[in-house]
This record gives structure tokens, C-alpha cells and sequence, in this order.
């Protein structure tokens, strides 16, 4: 599967306008079911590209991979914030593997990465 | 649902991806005073092949390097058959428009001299998950009309054959647009999902390319009778297998060796002839492909000796381009960190596409950006005849088209109105799955159109080869597709623009057969592989393959010579058993 929606968290962006993940998603996918909660058509029309886990601002949206090419693995979250995007990778143990990347504006000098 | 929507405009950019967003800010800030509108599928901010973002820009002149150098270095890798005006004009503007992308917000590290780290011949290393809304941001903040949502169907034409708007469907509210504008350019990408893809079911859309670009511009041009090139040239990524990631980001960054099962660098040890590891792009999958054929495979890059520090940088740059990549490669560390073992980095080729940013295939373009149609030009994956373009080439490509573009709007030609019948046709056809008369779901026809091509033109399943008599059945049986088109059902716009998928993929797809079939030659392994005629032919087939839709819907095939600037360029040899004719001589190659 590609993404997964926690309900408990998912707020719709606390907005009555179009919520951030139903306005990125570059397949038009995400949609707003009537119990107020984001959910996506079908999980295997998804590209896996993150933009809706990136841009969710209640942290609501996780991004798993397909079991038919992994079993079981990580899941992975993230935050794209003004000049970085965290990320959190989730191992088997249930342990956490935290990123960052630069995301806009000027860019470090870095050697040798 | 159904009713019409207007729209007028001077300039209209269908497709507000990497090249569409460039295009809009480019001709808002050559003429504020111009009319833009940029027509897009879904919306600007995460819309097109950038959406996950890109750790390189792929397409930049290092220092010491030229456009006449870049023009070298495409010719090698195409096997001569290049555009050289377009190559050049293009390679002219790609430093500036990355520095001008650069001071949009897009992070590009650079050493002590100020330059940007090298990562390849023409590659540079950025940081670039935000890179597409940037863009749109961008495009948005220009002045021109965003129009998200919106699909577009067709093109409209005037009297005299030029084009006058596009019209489309509202991909939430199944709304009919009709843009009427005073040029129009294509930005709407190459067309994948024509092949069966490397992984079936649940996963089927993890591919290399964007799964949403799906030939729209392609087809509009293809019924408009637009002359079209190389399709044949389908580009197929060799990529790292099931996880569908550049195999760059490790091969170049972490200079991990390609080898096969028996752990030989095998590009180097058996196909040295070939420019071994800096063989051109389709040869390095050919090679990996007959490394199985002689039981060595499979092939993998090998990332025993890797520095693990060096790797957690490569998973960042996954995260910032293609994140389940990341969450694979870092479940492998798990296993190493557990006593385990990382299971090797497999590499595979994915199903192949036409696209005209990597590979050759798309509109016959003049060095102006102009299609054969009046009044439409096209930049980006949607034009062909010049690969390599990658992000930075389409925002350059899309620059020089706005440019011409914006001469022609002054000018101001007398343009007509679209005839209202066409205007009605075009609604009918646009809307017909809504009608209820039919009853097949895009996706089995989706399946079917890809089951046809995968077997019989070519797809994974046939290891890329094909031969004259199983292109002859591919014809047949899109011929059959083609009838059931008209019975495809929806009852949403949502499965409308699904259905509309389906329809544009088709029209590509009748059109790459017959160029499959009119090159009697192999020139790219892989990509243009014909099993009945292996053998490179310089001496006929130095030529562009092009074909033009006729008004009674017969594809009309046409030859255009290549013009070369005067290079001294050496063409690479073809690989194993192949025999290359040059002027007559034949020699076989070692």
C-alpha cells in the first residue's frame, strides 16, 4: 500500500477549505470522506512521492510500502518546514531513524557529504 | 457537471509542470502585460515528474565545458541520430536558467571556488524535494491564471489549420473549458503506463516516471495530425529494482561498482569495447541484460567497502526524490546492523516510455520551439529530437519557446475562432464515458492496451526485443482496442479523467508501432530493439523517423535527414555479435 490516513490525528487542516494533502497530491487522489477525515481513491494508483506526508501539518499521514515488494520494512513520515523537511524512518523494532534535508534557500557549503 | 466554461487568453501553457511553471514566469517577466494561463492537471504546487523532487540536475556545463561538448557527448550516447540545433540552443541557456531556479530558493551546494559538486558529466548535486513548489509558487506569484484541474482533451483549430486554444475537462467537476489564446504551448510531458509495468497489482504505479503524465499532449497533437518523431526511441530506465530509484545517486555518489553474480565489473571486463563504464545510457541496460543471457547475472552495485556515514547520505538524498527508495535502503542497513547481511543492490530495467526529456521521442520541433502546427509550440518531455534535457533542459527549452512565442502574440496575427462544431465534436468526445451508453472500466482497458504492448512490442515480459510479424499483431490488436475505446464508462470525473488516460496512452501507443516497425535497423539496444534486424545501418537509416496522422486516420511515415554540424564525433560500437555498416563496408565488431 502506499499511504496510510491516522484518523485520530487527521483534522482536515482544522479548515473548512481544501486541506493541504487533497490539494498536492499530483494524482488528485486524496479526498475528504464525510466524517470529515482525508483518505485516499485507491492506494494503488499512488506514486509514492510523500507530497501529502510532507505538507500534512497534524502529522496524520504516513507513507508504507507495498507488502508485494516488502515485507513488512519501515514506514516513514515527515514535515516540510521553510528551509528544511524532517523526516522520521520507523525500523522493524519499532525504533525511529530521524533526517533532515535542506529544503529552500541558501544552501550550506558541505564538502563532502 | 457537462456545462461550458470560457476562457481567453494570449499565451496558454497546458501543463504547469518543470517546463510549464519556467514558461509562465518567463513570459510574465518579458511582457507584464501579457495574458497567461497555465492549464494543469492537478495543481502546481506537486504536479508532474517533480513531485517527489530531485537530488541532480542532470543537464549543466562544468566549467571547460561547451554547448559544442554537450552536443558531442549527445551524439555519442544516441548514436548520431541528435537534433544539433536544438542541442545547441538549449545547452546555450541551461547555466542560467539553473542560477535563475537557484534564486527562486532552490538549494544548490557549492565548493570553496563557488562551483557546484560535480556528480557526472554534465550532473550537478542540488537539494531538491522542494523544488517543485518552488515553481509553482513561482508561476503562481509571476501573474499568469492558474488553472488547476483541468485535463486537457484536445486542440482547437481555426479555418486555416493553426491553433487557436485547447479544451479540456475539469478533472473534479467534469466542467467542459474552451481557452481560446493567441499561441499555445505544449508542456504536458511524456506519456507512461503505455507498458506493462515492472511491478503488477497493488504497486503497479511504483514507477520510474510520473504515472499521471499519461501522452495527453502527444495525442492532442497525434489527431490534430502534428508531425511527430522517434517514437521508437523509447527510453527505459535501468534503475535499482523493485525500488525504481536512479542508480546514480549511488553508482556516481558513492562510486559503488556495477557487477555481476559473479562479482566482476562486468561493464569494464567484457563490454570494454562498448566505452565500458562510460558506455552510452541504453548499452549500460544491454550490457546488464546479456550478463544474464551468459549466466552471469543478475547485477547489482556493490556496496560492500561503502562508508555506512556516506550511505546515510544517500538515504537522505532518496528521501528528497524517490522516498520508498529510502525506506528500502534503510531497511537493508537494519538487517546489516543486526548481525545480518545487506542484501546486494539489485538492478533491473523498468517498462519503457516516450518521453522526450530523456529520450528522442515527441514533436518535431524547429530550433524556435515550433511544432508543424501554426500557432502551437512545445518544450519539455512532450518535444523531441533531443535527449538529455532532464529538469534544467526543459526549463531552458521552455524559455526559448515563450521567447518565439511572445514575438508571434505581438505580431499579432489575425487568428480565427475555432468552428462551433468542432468545438461540439470535441465536447462529445470529451464527455462521452459520462453518457452511459457504455460500459468497460478504463482500468481493463488500461490492462489491456498494456498487456498488447508488453507482448508484443517489446515490454519487460520480451526482454525489449520485437520482430516485424509481432508489431504486425500489436497493429491488429489496437486496431480492436481502438473499437471498444468509444464504450469506455464513467460515472465520475475523477474515473473521467482515468478514461481519458486510456484514450491518450492508445492514440501514443498506434503511433510508436508504426515507427517500431518503419526503423528496419537496431540502433539502440534496448530501447529500439528489432530482433529481425540487429544490425546497425548507418549507411540507410542516419535519418529521424517522423510520422504525421492523416485526415483519414492513416499514420504517414516520413524520413528527415539528420544535418550535422561539423563535429569530429567517433560513434560508439554496438555490442556483441552486432555488425556495424558504414558507407557500404561492412565490418564485424569485435
Amino acid at each position: 500500500m502506499g499511504i496510510r490516513v491516522d484518523e485520530e490525528a487527521c483534522n482536515r487542516c482544522g479548515t473548512a477549505e481544501e486541506p493541504m494533502c487533497v490539494r498536492d497530491c499530483p494524482g488528485d487522489l486524496m479526498f475528504i470522506k464525510p466524517n470529515d477525515k482525508a483518505a485516499i481513491v485507491d492506494n494503488r494508483e499512488c506514486w509514492d512521492c510523500a507530497a501529502c506526508v510532507k505538507v500534512c501539518p497534524s502529522q496524520a499521514i504516513e507513507m508504507r510500502l507495498p507488502t508485494s515488494l516488502v515485507v513488512r520494512g519501515v514506514t516513514l513520515k515527515g514535515r516540510a518546514m521553510k528551509h528544511k523537511t524532517t523526516w522520521q524512518l520507523r525500523l522493524r523494532d519499532g525504533e525511529h531513524d530521524d533526517y533532515e534535508t535542506p529544503s529552500t534557500g541558501r544552501s550550506p557549503f558541505i564538502p563532502n557529504l | 457537471m457537462g456545462e461550458t466554461v470560457e476562457h481567453r487568453c494570449d499565451l496558454l501553457i497546458v501543463g504547469g509542470g518543470a517546463a510549464g511553471c519556467v514558461a509562465a514566469v518567463e513570459a510574465r517577466e518579458r511582457d507584464p502585460d501579457l495574458d497567461v494561463l497555465v492549464m494543469e492537471k492537478a495543481h502546481v504546487y506537486r504536479s508532474g515528474c517533480l513531485a517527489a523532487g530531485i537530488s541532480a540536475i542532470n543537464a549543466y556545463l562544468h566549467r571547460g565545458e561547451s554547448p559544442q561538448s554537450f552536443l558531442r557527448y549527445v551524439i555519442r550516447d544516441t548514436h548520431g541520430i541528435v537534433r544539433d540545433d536544438l542541442t545547441l540552443s538549449l545547452a546555450a541557456e541551461l547555466n542560467e536558467q539553473v542560477r535563475r531556479v537557484e534564486s527562486w530558493g532552490l538549494p544548490i551546494p557549492r565548493d570553496e571556488r563557488g562551483q557546484p559538486l560535480r556528480r557526472g558529466r554534465a550532473s550537478i548535486k542540488i537539494f531538491g524535494e522542494r523544488l517543485k513548489p518552488i515553481l509553482g509558487k513561482r508561476a503562481e506569484a509571476s501573474g499568469a491564471a492558474i488553472l488547476n484541474r483541468v485535463n486537457a482533451t484536445g486542440l482547437l483549430l481555426d479555418e486555416s489549420g493553426r491553433v487557436v486554444g485547447v479544451c479540456g475537462v475539469g478533472t473534479r467537476d467534469g466542467r467542459f473549458h474552451v481557452i481560446r489564446a493567441g499561441a499555445v504551448l505544449l508542456c504536458t510531458g511524456g506519456a507512461a503506463g503505455i507498458y506493462r509495468p515492472s511491478n503488477p497489482g497493488v504497486a503497479a504505479h511504483r514507477m520510474w516516471y510520473s504515472p499521471f503524465n499519461t501522452g495527453a499532449g502527444l495525442s492532442m497533437g497525434i489527431r490534430a495530425g502534428a508531425e511527430m518523431t522517434s517514437f521508437e526511441y523509447r527510453f527505459i530506465p535501468l534503475r535499482i529494482k523493485d525500488a525504481v530509484a536512479p542508480t546514480g545517486e549511488i553508482a556516481q555518489w558513492l562510486g559503488a561498482p556495477q557487477i555481476n553474480a559473479l562479482g566482476e565489473p562486468y561493464l569494464d571486463k567484457h563490454y570494454a569495447e562498448l566505452g565500458g563504464r562510460s558506455m552510452p545510457t541504453q548499452d549500460r541496460l544491454y550490457a546488464t541484460l546479456l550478463e544474464k543471457r551468459a549466466g552471469r547475472g543478475p547485477c547489482y552495485l556493490d556496496l560492500r567497502g561503502v562508508n555506512p556515514r556516506r550511505l546515510r547520505g544517500t538515504i537522505a538524498a532518496y528521501l528528497s526524490m524517490a522516498p520508498s527508495s529510502a525506506m528500502i535502503m534503510r531497511d537493508e542497513a537494519y538487517y546489516a546492523e543486526h548481525g545480518g547481511a545487506m542484501a546486494p543492490v539489485e538492478i533491473a530495467g523498468g517498462e519503457p516510455h516516450v518521453v522526450g526529456g530523456h529520450g528522442l521521442s515527441g514533436y518535431w520541433i524547429d530550433e524556435r520551439r515550433r511544432t508543424s502546427l501554426e500557432g502551437l509550440w512545445a518544450a519539455g518531455d512532450v518535444a523531441g529530437g533531443m535527449p538529455k534535457k532532464y529538469a534544467s533542459g526543459a526549463w531552458a527549452e521552455a524559455v526559448l519557446a515563450v521567447r518565439d512565442a511572445i514575438e508571434q502574440i505581438r505580431d499579432g496575427q489575425d487568428r480565427g475562432d475555432p468552428e462551433p462544431e468542432h468545438i461540439e465534436r470535441e465536447r462529445q468526445r470529451a464527455l462521452r464515458p459520462l453518457a452511459g451508453e457504455g460500459s468497460i472500466p478504463a482500468r481493463e482497458l488500461e490492462e489491456r492496451l498494456q498487456k498488447v504492448m508488453d507482448e508484443y512490442a517489446g515490454g519487460i515480459g520480451q526482454q525489449y526485443g520485437y520482430s516485424g510479424g509481432e508489431l504486425a499483431l500489436a497493429r491488429l490488436h489496437l486496431e480492436r482496442l481502438h473499437d471498444e475505446l468509444p464504450h469506455l464508462s464513467a460515472s465520475t470525473p475523477f474515473e473521467l479523467m482515468q478514461c481519458h488516460d486510456v484514450l491518450d496512452r492508445a492514440e501514443v501507443a498506434r503511433v510508436l508501432v508504426e515507427h517500431m516497425d518503419h526503423r528496419k535497423e537496431t540502433r539502440w539496444h534496448c530501447y529500439q530493439e528489432r530482433l529481425d534486424h540487429p544490425e546497425r545501418d548507418d549507411g540507410r537509416w542516419m535519418v529521424f523517423v517522423n510520422s504525421a496522422r492523416q485526415p483519414d486516420g492513416t499514420i504517414q511515415m516520413i524520413e528527415r535527414p539528420v544535418q550535422r554540424t561539423k563535429l569530429d564525433v567517433q560513434l560508439p560500437e554496438l555490442a556483441d555479435g552486432a555488425v556495424i555498416r558504414r558507407r557500404g563496408s561492412t565490418r564485424p565488431s569485435r
